[in-house]
């Protein structure tokens, strides 16, 4: 399991859904963990009744059916299926509203879903998750790049620990991939994958949906910078020792521009 | 995700996947992924049968680097300087590397014979474009090795016939105890063309870097482009042709340098903001200020 893991660490990460399709044929022992530890690129599907589109996870299946969390029904329809309590669906109901509004604005299009459902001694878990098309074709609205896709998904576990105060932690995970194609430059792409965790004590006197957004709006921020500034910084630095720029002075002049950019 | 039992997979099958994963693993990371795979697997006669193939394939598009046994010099393990599945000739010291091509050296050099060699005519050329070379990727690349091959027209004995060369740049800087691998791999083929009294030059630029502490990212880029220069002189060509390629290879870093600066305001924008147009947080306490926000705007149209 842990050499599938190592593979998973260093398959180029645009390959990531057939290499983990292959180890699930290899392992089939193990699948419950490979599903559980490795994201696979998310899958959407349509609403009947509203038209909305929903994103398929662990979190919403039920055998092979998916529940929607805009009708609560499951497509394609189940009998016996799963269902939250009618007070966990009031807030999955009210944490699809504000959610799509947050991803409105973060993200100026994309498809979100959000699924709470019991957890023991009256906890509940809720899963957050956001699905982006940037490319020029879909969603992206500056046209920069050919293919473009960013996918999240927080699983965010809460637990009251009193009256007054509860405990979240929060595991998140960001695939991301983008393509930029032009004659100067030729084919570049960077594409990645990170996972993260936060776990808070709050209190709960504005609502759990409240504890939640802002956790996940601020692993959100981190994860979007580390991505930018460790990640691809560090894929760009390794570029610069293999072959040094021969112009110095341009590139710092640049580099400066840059730190006062971001 | 199906439920159904899958299948266990043919040993064919299983081959195939242990091919794809060693093929493509990063600059200077197969051997990791060997090592992983086979525990997978565990199936040793399948994993060498994997092996076998995936390992050539690899290491000639890596365009690994060997020292000779008795460190006489280097050779490139490349489709062009291919001999035989196992066999690469180096014509900086005119030997043949027979390589094992899965555990990545060189076993033995022989001094190659002559049908394996360009002739005097040719080699005039190919040696004039080495020494160029060598010197532009030992100013430009702090651990860069090159070579020049013959690929078509190596019996040409006078001028009045076409031949080709071709040269290959390869740098790979690996740092696995800081998570970073990358590699640089420059193609280029230097058609002589005869008739036309032109040499036409077309490179293949391949970039890849590998960051995976706690996640896995990678970069992936390539770009091609062409030139041409008069034929000249043996020296006068090497000359022109390492000009050309030091001008397009500087360029085309430059160009992945601003590929990278407009990533945090503009390209990853595309994807993520960094904040709402509105430049502050998402107000949660307001859910329901927001919630009917939005069905006003539904209403009214305003949404896309």
């Amino acid at each position: 399991m842990e050499a599938a893991m190592g593979l998973m660490r260093r398959i180029p990460p645009k390959h990531s859904e057939a290499a983990l399709s292959a180890l699930l044929s290899l392992l089939p022992h193990h699948s419950a963990d490979l599903l559980s530890q490795v994201d696979q690129p998310l899958q959407v599907l349509c609403d009947v009744d509203s038209g909305k589109e929903f994103i398929l996870c662990e979190y919403n299946r039920d055998a092979d059916s998916y529940r929607s969390p805009w009708s609560n029904k499951y497509h394609p329809p189940l009998d016996d299926g799963l269902y939250p309590s009618q007070e966990l669906r009031k807030l999955e109901m009210e944490a699809n509203d504000v959610f799509a509004v947050y991803c409105d604005q973060y993200y100026e299009g994309g498809t979100s879903s959000v699924y709470i459902w019991e957890n023991e001694d009256e906890g509940f878990i809720g899963c957050f998750l956001i699905k982006k098309d940037g490319s020029r074709t879909a969603d992206g609205r500056r046209g920069y790049l050919e293919e473009g896709s960013w996918e999240a998904i927080h699983v965010i576990e809460v637990v009251p620990l009193d009256e007054a105060t509860a405990r979240y932690c929060l595991t998140s995970s960001v695939m991301l991939s983008l393509t930029t194609n032009d004659d100067s430059s030729g084919a570049f792409n960077l594409s990645g994958s990170i996972r993260r965790q936060m776990n808070m004590d709050l209190p709960v006197d504005e609502g759990h949906l409240c504890n939640m957004g802002r956790m996940i709006e601020e692993m959100e921020s981190k994860l979007r910078y580390s991505l930018d500034q460790v990640y691809f910084g560090k894929t760009k630095e390794m570029i610069c020792t293999l072959r040094p720029p021969s112009e110095p002075v341009q590139t710092s002049l640049s580099e400066q521009t840059n730190k006062r950019h971001s | 995700m199906s439920d159904e039992e899958e299948t266990q997979p043919t040993d064919d099958q299983k081959i195939e996947i242990a091919k794809w994963f060693l093929l493509n693993a990063p600059a200077g990371e197969i051997q990791y992924i060997a090592k992983d795979m086979k525990a997978v697997l565990q199936d040793e006669t399948l994993y060498t049968t994997a092996a076998a193939v995936a390992f050539p394939l690899y290491n000639k598009s890596h365009m690994i680097c060997l020292d000779f046994p008795d460190r006489s010099g280097e050779v490139m393990v490349t489709p062009f300087s291919e001999i035989s599945e196992n066999e690469y000739l180096d014509p900086r010291t005119a030997q043949v590397a027979v390589v094992d091509h899965v555990n990545q050296v060189c076993r033995r050099a022989r001094p190659a014979n002559d049908e394996e060699l360009p002739t005097p005519y040719i080699e005039e050329y190919r040696y004039a474009l080495d020494i160029e070379v060598t010197k532009y990727v030992s100013e430009a690349y702090p651990k860069g090795i090159c070579s020049v091959y013959c690929v078509n027209g190596k019996d040409v004995e006078e001028p009045g016939l076409d031949f080709e060369l071709v040269v290959v740049i390869s740098a790979a800087r690996l740092s696995p105890q800081n998570f970073c691998n990358g590699s640089w791999r420059s193609i280029w083929n230097v058609e002589f063309k005869d008739e036309a009294q032109f040499v036409e030059v077309r490179g293949t630029l391949q970039v890849g870097a590998h960051y995976f502490e706690e996640g896995n990212v990678q970069l992936d880029a390539k770009h091609e482009c062409k030139d041409s220069t008069m034929l000249m002189s043996p020296e006068d060509c090497a000359h022109s042709v390492t000009t050309i390629i030091r001008h397009h290879e500087t360029e085309y870093l430059n160009s992945l340098q601003t590929s990278y600066s407009k990533l945090p305001d503009a390209t990853f924008k595309d994807l993520r903001r960094k904040l709402p147009v509105t430049r502050t947080l998402f107000p949660w306490h307001n859910t329901m200020q927001f919630s009917l926000r939005r069905d006003i705007q539904k209403s009214l149209g305003l949404e896309k």
